[in-house]
């Protein structure tokens, strides 16, 4: 019995590691910018997409061109209309020569990136430790234009409206990955060993089965989580991210550029989106689905607390955890006893989970207190 | 310069409190309402009232459902298509176990009444839980309910596939079977519930339900008992929520599965809600024409153009406009359409002469 229960456990345990993983994406925005960020699934989605195409074999591809030309060209449109918008109250703000080259640098930044990809993706598959960099930088320019295009210009409106935009920044990128890149089922081959291990074979009969992926995704994990966690304590850029977190005014009026730390946010959570997207792309492949898991960090995300990195970790583990077992362990108790047609208890059980755990904690295990005062 | 107040003199508290101050727009609207009924019909095809007309109407009620939580009394919701599927489930099975109440108007309101009493449960959590929290943990209703009505297998009479058809709809002894019908049918059922909604979130409770959602504390100290308040929001959304998924199952779909009524759909009445525009009953129509009509559009839009395009791309790029469209609109205008025409009101009064 009892090794079955390991197995389950340590097999939800690194799921939940993957659970944590795009959590900590939401973390990261909220805590900076107090925005819901419900776009980290279209994100991981999008990351995985671009990076399997970039390494993917080459046939199909001149259909999928077609698409880029389609895409590019409403994109044009798109780009050209916001970009009259922008400037118009440019013009009207009257600002300096300074805002103004650096519009420039990044909008050739931008463009040089975009065409150097399209035109090489043309030419063949690229070696990971190419498309890596190349998608990580796809990822910064496409944090730049969120910032750039969409948050900046709803700056102050209350939650709901920015949880509103990210669900459409969703939409877009679910919808604008696919056009781009085709919407079929794509392989990303990080070159890991596929046969499972077992563990501890002497004390357990058949030993402990798992999957040599998971491991190399928990180590991925815990790395990011020793990468942040410096950069957060450490740096510089860290120390301001945690003075914005804290305080929006009073970091601004210490002289913290609000809009260079929304940017540096979202382009982080824009990496942690592709460390899981090549994670759940090598594990589960790349489709459409994955832009689902978003709903999976959710639970995640409230048991362990909006605003708390531990707590997306710690959250993940449980949850992860939790689903497994009771996917196997209770569902059938509920099968059998109530005459169901089937399982599948755990699409609600994380939910219900962090649910209950809420009524005890409302701000989550890890969460800052909320102090009300009228 | 038609658009006018001037010389409409209120002489009892009555008219003083009339939904409609302004004898133009009283006239609009009963215009509007006798042009649904008597013209519409004259001209409508089946696709008109299938693809739009119905879906339309029935989304509007929802969307009112959810304004009332989310718009007026604060507390965000994405468990709507939950919701909507109790109500639908809850009528389907009294229309089936119980014959003789075999009604759409009874078992529309017993969609709806079992709805508001699954959403006070749900509900329960709010009093502690607040926030985006709380949009998270609604999310626990739309996931078990989902899973619930996929799973128990006496909620769908036991068929094999697991969706569920309704037989004969009719209401007291009318039977309501072409299209023209069963709009007629829903267009009654959601001017009464409209005019419902409205003397609510005017009256007393509505009161109540924006002090809570302004400051919840302060209403608290000031004597509003939020366990009551937000329970009743809850309940009075669900309910209309209720009546429109019972709608949506019955009239608009026939025969659904529980996929009818996922989270997508809870994410679209969202929408329709926050593009209308947050505590506006003018809003959720306005959103839900707008959430209606834009995929049907942009469906059409490839074929109109003349370029031929695959399916698959077109829904992509449907997607694609559309997250474009919302985030276009949150932009220009973050309080939503029923604020553009507020706006647009305002300078009808003073046009032509703005001075």
């Amino acid at each position: 019995m009892l090794g079955p229960f390991l197995e389950t456990l340590i097999g939800g345990l690194l799921t939940g590691v993957l659970y944590s993983l795009v959590a900590l994406g939401f973390v990261l925005i909220f805590k900076a910018s107090g925005v819901f960020n419900f776009a980290q699934g279209a994100m991981v989605l999008f990351a995985a997409l671009t990076l399997a195409r970039l390494t993917g074999e080459i046939d199909g591809r001149e259909v999928h061109l077609a698409n880029f030309v389609i895409a590019a060209a409403i994109l044009g449109t798109a780009l050209a209309f916001v970009g009259w918008y922008a400037w118009r109250e440019y013009m009207a703000r009257g600002g300096g020569p300074a805002e103004r080259n650096r519009m420039a640098v990044l909008a050739v930044v931008g463009a040089v990136i975009g065409g150097a990809v399209a035109w090489f993706y043309g030419k063949g598959s690229w070696p990971l430790w190419v498309a890596l960099p190349a998608t990580a930088a796809i990822m910064g320019v496409l944090a730049y234009a969120i910032e750039r295009l969409v948050l900046r210009h709803l700056v102050n409106q209350e939650g709901i409206i920015l949880f509103m935009a990210t669900l459409g920044i969703a939409y877009f990128l679910d919808g604008f990955g696919q056009t781009l890149w085709g919407s079929d089922i794509y392989k990303i081959d990080l070159g890991l060993p596929k046969a499972p291990i077992f563990l501890f074979e002497d004390v357990f009969p058949g030993g402990l089965l798992v999957e040599p992926g998971d491991l190399v995704a928990a180590l991925i994990a815990g790395l990011l989580v020793v990468v942040l966690a410096i950069f957060f304590q450490k740096t510089r850029i860290g120390r301001a991210l945690r003075a914005v977190a804290d305080d929006h005014a009073a970091a601004q009026s210490v002289g913290i550029p609000l809009n260079t730390i929304w940017l540096i946010v979202w382009t982080v959570s824009g990496f942690v989106a592709l460390a899981a997207g090549v994670i759940w792309g090598a594990k589960l492949g790349v489709q459409f689905s994955i832009s689902l898991i978003a709903l999976k960090a959710l639970p995640v995300l409230i048991l362990g607390g909006f605003t708390s990195v531990p707590g997306a970790i710690v959250g993940g583990l449980i949850i992860g955890a939790g689903e497994k077992l009771s996917e196997v362990f209770l569902a059938p108790i509920l099968v059998r006893q109530f005459d169901l047609a089937g399982g599948g208890i755990e699409n609600w059980f994380a939910y219900m989970l962090a649910l209950i755990f809420l009524l005890f904690r409302p701000q989550g295990l890890f969460g800052e207190r909320i102090i009300e005062r009228v | 310069m038609l658009y006018r107040e001037a010389g409409q003199f209120k002489t009892t508290y009555g008219a003083d409190q009339q939904i409609f101050p302004i004898l133009q727009d009283r006239l609009f609207v009963l215009a509007v309402i006798a042009a649904a009924v008597l013209v519409v019909p004259l001209f409508a095809t089946q696709y008109l009232y299938t693809e739009i007309l119905i879906p339309f109407l029935i989304l509007s009620l929802a969307a009112i459902g959810l304004n009332i939580l989310v718009g007026y009394c604060g507390q965000v919701s994405l468990g709507t298509g939950g919701f909507m599927a109790v109500g639908a489930y809850a009528a389907y099975n009294l229309g089936l176990r119980v014959p003789e109440l075999n009604n759409l108007v009874i078992v529309f309101l017993f969609g709806g009444l079992m709805s508001a009493a699954v959403g006070i449960l749900f509900g329960l959590p709010s009093l502690r839980i607040k926030g985006f929290y709380l949009a998270v943990a609604t999310l626990a209703s739309q996931f078990f309910l989902d899973w619930l009505f996929a799973r128990v297998k006496w909620l769908t009479n036991y068929t094999p596939s697991g969706s569920v058809a309704v037989g004969e709809t009719s209401a007291f002894g009318w039977k309501i079977d072409t299209p023209a019908e069963r709009y007629l049918f829903i267009l009654a059922f959601v001017v009464v519930a409209t005019v419902v909604a409205k003397n609510l979130v005017r009256g007393h409770i509505g009161r109540s339900w924006m002090a809570i959602r302004d400051m919840d504390i302060a209403a608290e100290i000031i004597g509003f008992r939020p366990l009551r308040t937000k329970l009743s929001a809850f309940a009075v959304s669900s309910f209309f929520i209720g009546i429109a998924g019972a709608m949506w199952g019955f009239l608009r779909l026939g025969s659904w599965e529980p996929l009818a009524f996922d989270i997508n759909r809870s994410f679209q009445i969202l929408f329709m809600v926050i593009i209308g525009g947050l505590g506006s009953l003018l809003g959720s129509f306005l959103g839900a024409a707008f959430i209606v009509l834009t995929p049907i559009l942009l469906n059409q839009m490839p074929g109109w153009l003349g370029v031929g395009m695959s399916t698959a791309l077109i829904s992509h790029l449907e997607f694609m406009v559309f997250g474009a469209m919302i985030i276009f609109f949150l932009i220009v205008e973050p309080h939503g359409l029923a604020r553009l025409w507020s706006i647009a009101k305002e300078k009808l009064r003073l046009w032509p002469f703005p001075h």
